[in-house]
């Protein structure tokens, strides 16, 4: 596949990629340098006054912190739910297959109002929760369900395909030298695995991150307790705090952007294991 | 992500014949099983199941009543209407992009490949904010489209804006590896043989990443309509006017208002297990043309 032969026979490449160009300027590269220019005209103090207010730290906090447990927690999950749909057959497995791709599909505001109405002090599962002291709605442990819901597909998804093109020879010569079950799994089939399920992590934590819809019903949205930072830049925005609202968006920004280009390495590392699929 | 977006329509011909040294004792199995179908249980299934049973709460009247009410209508219409404009032309720059970067090698292509998936990973809320800080009252152009009486925020071009910014990546990023995987001799020989570019990309690629185009535009399709927190941004929240349906369902919920907030909510739920079932037939497809391929 000669690059240089194949430019001269196919046409289209100066119409299509300066279409490309020109598109992912005007509705991506424009729009978001706009953020960091007005962030950057208001001066450093005002900047990082705005940054770092108690009230925006406890948001990091919170939304740091609750979308890495809820990476964290998918990523157990969804290594044990790709494993079952690889290895395992059982009744349903299909139609369980295809619904776990449902958080993608279902907008993020149904999700947010049905999980609110199941774990609602007078909710299916929190009217029972509430008695043991529990409470999942309007308090940071709801947001975490919130969070493992909509990132929940994408440790499965990055994995399970890794786990389909597993050589189940190489386990039978772990077992047939003296491993044991649990031996072959750590020692055989999860270094393969691992770059995926890294991936997936690291997916999960940046679409929690930025999640907006699903939280805000369940959150119940208080000051220095349950208030996420998307959230925090639509109320400076409604305040007309624009400078406000820019550069905790600006913050936002920087820390997608260095998510995406850990994200790509991981991939990178990923196709190079598993041989470039 | 091109590498692992595109692991669906690969063939995976083997279900694993476990031996005796490959397999899991009974109650390991059966617990992993279990746990896999609890979490399931839990997080997919109940909030699905949840949706339905408060829409249906006080009965079939009031869930039609709640479907057919104006305000209702005029959001109903309002999505069909952003995601009919938002989708093609993500679609058309989806096929661009992919044409450019899976059959030709330039500089800065891995780049480009990256800038495109970007969307994906910005908070629809600063995505909203992006084009306020545009096109808002004390925006760059806001002054300007305000004395030539243009309307861009709190209307249709801005939820349009807002959705084409969170859908962006959907359709390139499905059809570039798939593009890339088909390479380019069917093209360079269809050219050499004389048909033209549009012929050659009409009759020889079109059909080839016809079920990788379907794929990205139903994902597009469902996200346009489910979008939130972007179009929360630029909306204005003006009732009949600038509400979309998850909008609507937002400021009915907020009123109380439960059953029609879930009967709104029941029409996009209903749209997702469509965008499911169409989504899984599409994987059969692709797959089926992919072993025929394959066998040739």
């Amino acid at each position: 596949m000669g690059a240089r032969t194949m430019r001269r026979v196919l046409p289209g490449f100066p119409l299509a990629l300066g279409y490309t160009l020109v598109y992912l300027s005007l509705i991506v590269l424009i729009p978001l340098s706009a953020v960091f220019l007005k962030a950057a005209t208001q001066g450093w103090e005002s900047f990082w006054a705005a940054i770092s207010t108690p009230r925006v730290v406890a948001s990091y906090q919170l939304t740091y912190g609750v979308s890495l447990l809820a990476a964290a927690i998918n990523a157990v999950f969804g290594l044990i739910f790709a494993w079952v749909l690889v290895r395992y057959d059982f009744p349903g497995r299909r139609i369980v297959d295809a619904l776990v791709d449902l958080p993608f599909a279902l907008p993020t505001a149904v999700a947010g109002i049905a999980l609110t109405a199941i774990y609602a002090g007078n909710g299916w599962l929190g009217q029972w929760l509430q008695p043991l002291g529990i409470k999942v709605a309007f308090t940071p442990l709801g947001i975490l369900v919130a969070l493992i819901f909509i990132s929940l597909p994408f440790v499965v998804r990055t994995v399970q395909p890794v786990l389909e093109d597993l050589e189940t020879e190489l386990e039978e010569v772990a077992a047939s030298l003296g491993a044991d079950r649990w031996q072959t799994f750590y020692r055989v089939v999860l270094p393969p695995v691992l770059p995926a399920l890294l991936t997936g992590f690291a997916l999960a934590f940046a679409r929690a991150v930025g999640e907006y819809g699903s939280v805000i019903f369940i959150a119940g949205n208080v000051p220095m307790v349950s208030e996420i930072t998307p959230l925090l830049i639509i109320t400076k925005l409604e305040q007309f705090d624009y400078p406000g609202a820019t550069a905790i968006a600006a913050v936002m920004l920087v820390t997608s952007f260095i998510l995406l280009f850990l994200i790509n390495g991981l991939q990178a590392w990923v196709s190079r294991r598993h041989g470039g699929v | 992500m091109a590498a692992l977006v595109a692991s669906h329509w690969t063939v995976h011909s083997r279900r694993f014949e476990t031996s005796a040294a490959t397999r899991e004792p009974t109650w390991v199995r059966g617990m992993l099983i279990t746990i896999a179908l609890a979490f399931f249980a839990l997080f997919l299934l109940l909030p699905l199941v949840t949706v339905f049973a408060e829409a249906l709460r006080k009965g079939w009247g009031v869930y039609f009543a709640a479907l057919v009410e104006p305000d209702a209508r005029s959001a109903i219409f309002l999505t069909l209407l952003v995601t009919a404009i938002a989708v093609p032309l993500n679609l058309v720059f989806g096929v661009a992009a992919a044409w450019a970067i899976a059959k030709f090698d330039f500089r800065g292509k891995q780049l480009l490949t990256t800038l495109i998936d970007l969307p994906f990973s910005v908070s629809p809320v600063v995505a909203g904010l992006t084009f306020v800080l545009l096109f808002g009252a004390q925006g760059w152009f806001g002054p300007w489209l305000a004395d030539h009486g243009v309307r861009i925020m709190f209307a249709v071009p801005a939820l349009v804006l807002a959705t084409v910014f969170v859908t962006f990546p959907f359709v390139a990023r499905e059809l570039i590896p798939l593009m890339e995987a088909q390479g380019q001799e069917e093209e360079e020989a269809a050219i050499v043989l004389g048909a033209s570019g549009w012929k050659t990309f009409w009759y020889v690629t079109l059909p080839n990443i016809k079920w990788g185009l379907i794929y990205g535009v139903i994902l597009c399709n469902a996200r346009a309509m489910g979008e939130f927190g972007a179009v929360s941004v630029v909306s204005g929240h003006i009732r009949g006017r600038t509400n979309t349906m998850p909008l609507h369902v937002e400021i009915l919920y907020n009123e109380y208002n439960f059953a029609a907030a879930f009967a709104i909510a029941s029409l996009l739920a209903l749209l997702a297990l469509l965008t499911l079932v169409i989504k899984s037939w599409v994987e059969w497809q692709g797959r089926q043309q992919m072993n025929a391929g394959r066998e040739l």
